[in-house]
């Protein structure tokens, strides 16, 4: 005795967590696509004209982000020009071969593709660094250098836009990390649809109130293509923890993931909280809030063979790039001991 | 007398099978036996297909959560779950949702 669509009729197929409603392929399909459109137009997030490129990693929220902005452009006539930007973060066995899906996706979708390594940009490729840095951290040093590296992505290709296929449930994840932690700061911006309005491209997620359940099964049942291998330096993330928490909320109110994005968005920063202001990092030029980016200040610790540089407090930061080669070895003795905390 | 029918895994999970990604299963069944139902084949398929890490397939009694499972291209949550009574022939998915998009 088959269940049946709440909308048509039809044989269900999908109960959606958001609201446990019953839907066959067909209006599952409608519902998931107009929602996203929904999403787009109420924000804002485009404008006729311009240029966007789809961060793309081969994996299963890209793959159907690229799908997804291909038909909804044509569909609703939002008269983008889309482009594919994937980004190489030289991780041996998983990210080569999630750049070969990359390129099936540029054929399937026949959208220009760009790809760009942390080697060419750093030169440093994540595996150097987890051999530098151990195993904590990483997603830290790769999340820092990911960002500046679509932007830098997007600027060469002369686009003004980036979208990433960030989800609700990954946005969940970050809130709960950020109460975790006591991040204030990043608890108030991390539930932003667009960020990074005031550098030279900004970036949104079209995918943030849309379920990974519904993503996987769109993905399922259209036949999209994706990679679906882990990163071999996740099991030691964080995040992990905060993922399996939400896991096991979802499972028993499915609810929990946009209350959880709603909660977050209710507790962003007040007006007459002073926000730091911008200026442009005076070593390489990109977009800063300090004299120097994230990226430089991880990367001269890198070179410097101190990489938890960027991740000591400012004022000892501050104090150790100012010095000149030999004055280091006298902090070193000092620092060590600190550095070996972390 | 047997039950059969097919476990496919994708999304990573065939990771836990010996990278199989389908397996045809044949469940013994006799006169007067327990029902067959999810809640019973979860386990049998932990104890005779799975290759590795019990505890990245199943939790308590149930899919670990973030595994899809789809019971003839329907999601097991439309016909009951671990209630649900498998029958000859049915084609039983696990996605893992896992890992990165």
């Amino acid at each position: 005795m088959p269940v049946l669509c709440q909308t048509c009729g039809g044989k269900a197929i999908l109960k959606r967590p958001k609201n446990g409603k019953k839907l066959c392929k067909e209006c599952f399909y409608n519902v998931f696509e107009d929602e996203i459109h929904q999403t787009i137009i109420q924000n804002k997030l485009f404008n006729p004209g311009d240029k966007v490129a789809i961060g793309a990693s081969g994996g299963k929220d890209s793959t159907v982000l690229a799908h997804i902005m291909k038909v909804l452009n044509e569909r609703h006539n939002y008269r983008l020009e889309l482009f594919l930007l994937s980004i190489d973060e030289g991780i041996t066995g998983y990210r080569d071969d999630s750049l070969e899906t990359v390129q099936r996706n540029r054929l399937q979708y026949n959208l220009p593709l760009t790809i760009l390594s942390y080697k060419e940009l750093y030169n440093w490729t994540m595996d150097e660094i987890v051999k530098q840095i151990g195993m904590k951290n990483n997603c830290t040093f790769c999340g820092v250098f990911r960002r500046q590296a679509l932007d830098r992505g997007a600027w060469k290709l002369k686009c003004n836009k980036i979208v990433t296929g960030h989800n609700a449930d990954d946005i969940a994840e970050t809130v709960l990390m950020n109460i975790l932690r006591g991040d204030i700061a990043r608890l108030g911006r991390c539930t932003s649809i667009t960020t990074g309005q005031d550098g030279m491209v900004s970036r949104c997620k079209p995918f943030k109130y849309t379920y990974e359940k519904e993503i996987v099964m769109y993905a399922h049942f259209k036949k999209l293509d994706y990679f679906t291998t882990e990163c071999i330096y996740s099991p030691n993330a964080y995040r992990g923890h905060a993922r399996t928490f939400l896991k096991d909320l979802e499972k028993i109110r499915p609810r929990v993931i946009l209350d959880i994005i709603k909660s977050g968005e209710d507790m962003s920063i007040k007006e007459e909280v002073k926000m730091p202001t911008l200026m442009n990092c005076s070593r390489c030029g990109y977009i800063s809030s300090a004299e120097l980016c994230k990226a430089c200040v991880m990367l001269e610790g890198l070179n410097r063979g101190r990489p938890l540089l960027s991740i000591s407090s400012d004022d000892r930061r501050k104090n150790i790039l100012k010095m000149k080669g030999n004055d280091i070895n006298d902090v070193k003795q000092g620092t060590e001991s600190v550095s070996a905390m972390f | 007398m047997t039950l059969n029918i097919t476990v496919e895994l994708s999304g990573g999970a065939e990771l836990l099978f010996d990278n199989k990604k389908k397996h045809v299963v044949n469940l013994p069944t006799k006169e007067g036996d327990v029902a067959w139902t999810l809640g019973r084949v979860l386990p049998w398929i932990r104890d005779n297909l799975l290759t590795e890490r019990p505890e990245l397939f199943m939790q308590g009694r149930s899919i670990r959560p973030g595994i899809l499972v789809l019971v003839n291209d329907t999601d097991w949550e439309i016909v009951g779950e671990l209630e649900y009574v498998v029958e000859n022939g049915d084609n039983i998915m696990f996605i893992s949702t896992l890992h990165g998009g």
